[in-house]
């Protein structure tokens, strides 16, 4: 699933789910207030938070990249102090701290149960009431005079701010969308520029979440399929070639649609992701096929370039979850098109494998 | 957004000028610049770039602002062909 998505909430109903939160070595002391202590967090990310967040990004343990929901100090903040609101999935969490350095502020961390703000803001977890619930059990209205809460732009789907000001008496304010704006516009009286405002998806955006379907391979499913063929051509089932052939297609659309179409996207002809796919998949197929010379016979030739077209097409489209720009309308527009071109694809490469390997 | 645009002419949002009371909330929260104040009131000055995530709508006290929300995630779409749901983001 895209990348966007942090852990599956382990789901359903009956009490209050209990957790297990990451270990909090950014803790460092805490701050007295009317309404008691509030512990302190560090800005600066250590060792084990930057390993901690290339584990995260390689797939591992991301359900338990977890901070405790509340209200956190970083510096020396008071009742003037601007208050900061975050979701509770860590890598959220070290972003907003790490750009707070040398300031003093207050940071609300809100329960999505480990997800991103723009995620969890899609399913509501980063949403009014859980807002107004912070605002009012962290006491907030006894902390800060000032009546404002600054939100993540990007938390607007979840969240009605002229509900939580209705509820809580707290005024709203979007700041950017990024966290590593988040100086400058505290600097200029919290305004946000209309570039601070967009959604990029650029080269390294791209990069950060490109590659994340190529854990396929580590699938178990995937796996016992490849060692299937492997075994039927060692008890001469099928042909060597043959399932060489088929393997070589099956990686090579991966690579194709999972790391080429996300990669190169902007460079891609066509809008829709399925058609970025088979057109990055043909090329590739080509280009195996102008390789492999003529060890392939003509169904052989059919089957790989059709295979790796389909399967690069099918990758591909999976990685619209991903970027920042598609719509769920846009993505049904595509798929209902391209999915029964990609079964009728993938069969007749089948057949041609199956020919093929006759022949 | 870089050259980069989706598919034209399929999103839902929907905005009805007349209930729209000039109060600037959808330019503030669009991620995709969608909206622009002429006049006083919002209009839609690129509605294909709309990736339909529902924050304007969500932040329209007026009401004058409508979409179908959803992820544009194609395993979403799946998984909810799959199992007769609602496409949601398994996340």
């Amino acid at each position: 699933m895209s990348e966007c998505c942090g852990p599956s909430p382990s789901c359903c109903g009956g009490a209050a789910e209990e957790y297990p939160y990451s270990e909090a070595p950014y803790l460092s002391g805490s701050v007295s207030t009317l309404f008691g202590e509030v512990p302190a967090v560090a800005t600066g990310l250590t060792r084990a938070d930057r390993l901690g967040t290339l584990r995260v990004r390689l797939g591992l343990r991301r359900s338990h990249y977890r901070i405790r929901p509340g209200l956190y100090a970083i510096g020396k903040p008071d009742d003037t102090t601007p208050v900061l609101v975050t979701a509770n999935y860590k890598l959220s969490f070290d972003a907003v701290r790490s750009e707070l350095a040398g300031r003093d502020a207050w940071l609300l961390v809100l329960d999505t149960q480990g997800v991103n703000v723009w995620c969890a803001a899609g399913k509501g977890t980063f949403g009014t009431d859980e807002v107004v619930r912070q605002i009012r059990e962290t006491g907030l209205a006894n902390i800060v005079g000032h009546f404002t809460v600054v939100l993540p732009q990007l938390g607007a789907p979840g969240v009605a701010a002229h509900e939580v000001r209705a509820a809580t008496g707290f005024r709203v304010v979007y700041g950017p969308v990024r966290a590593a704006d988040l100086p400058a516009f505290l600097n200029s009286q919290m305004h946000a520029t209309p570039e601070m405002r967009r959604v990029r998806f650029g080269l390294t955006d791209r990069l950060t979440v490109t590659g994340t379907e190529l854990a396929i391979v580590r699938d178990p499913r995937v796996l016992a399929g490849a060692a299937a063929l492997l075994l039927a051509a060692t008890l001469g089932w099928l042909s060597f070639p043959t399932v060489l052939l088929a393997l070589t297609a099956g990686l090579a659309g991966l690579l194709a649609g999972a790391l080429l179409v996300p990669i190169a996207l902007p460079w891609i002809p066509g809008r829709a992701f399925s058609l970025k796919g088979a057109l990055a998949g043909t090329v590739a197929g080509l280009a195996l096929l102008a390789t492999a010379g003529r060890t392939i016979d003509t169904a052989g030739s059919i089957a790989l370039v059709l295979g790796v077209a389909t399967i690069s097409s099918f990758s591909a489209m999976n990685f619209t979850g991903a970027s920042t720009y598609t719509s769920l309308s846009g993505v049904l527009w595509e798929m209902r098109r391209a999915v029964p071109l990609q079964l009728i694809a993938a069969i007749s490469a089948l057949v041609a494998l199956v020919v093929s390997a006759l022949w | 957004m870089g050259g980069l645009r989706y598919i034209d002419d399929v999103v839902t949002v929907q905005l009805d000028p007349d209930a729209c009371n000039g109060c600037r909330m959808c330019t503030t929260v669009c991620p995709h610049g969608v909206f622009e104040m002429k006049d006083g009131r919002a209009r839609l000055a690129d509605r294909d770039a709309c990736i339909e995530c529902g924050a304007c709508v969500r932040n329209c006290a007026a009401g004058a602002l409508s979409v179908d929300p959803g992820v544009g995630c194609a395993a979403a779409v799946i998984q909810g062909w799959l199992t007769g749901t609602e496409p949601t983001c398994g996340c």
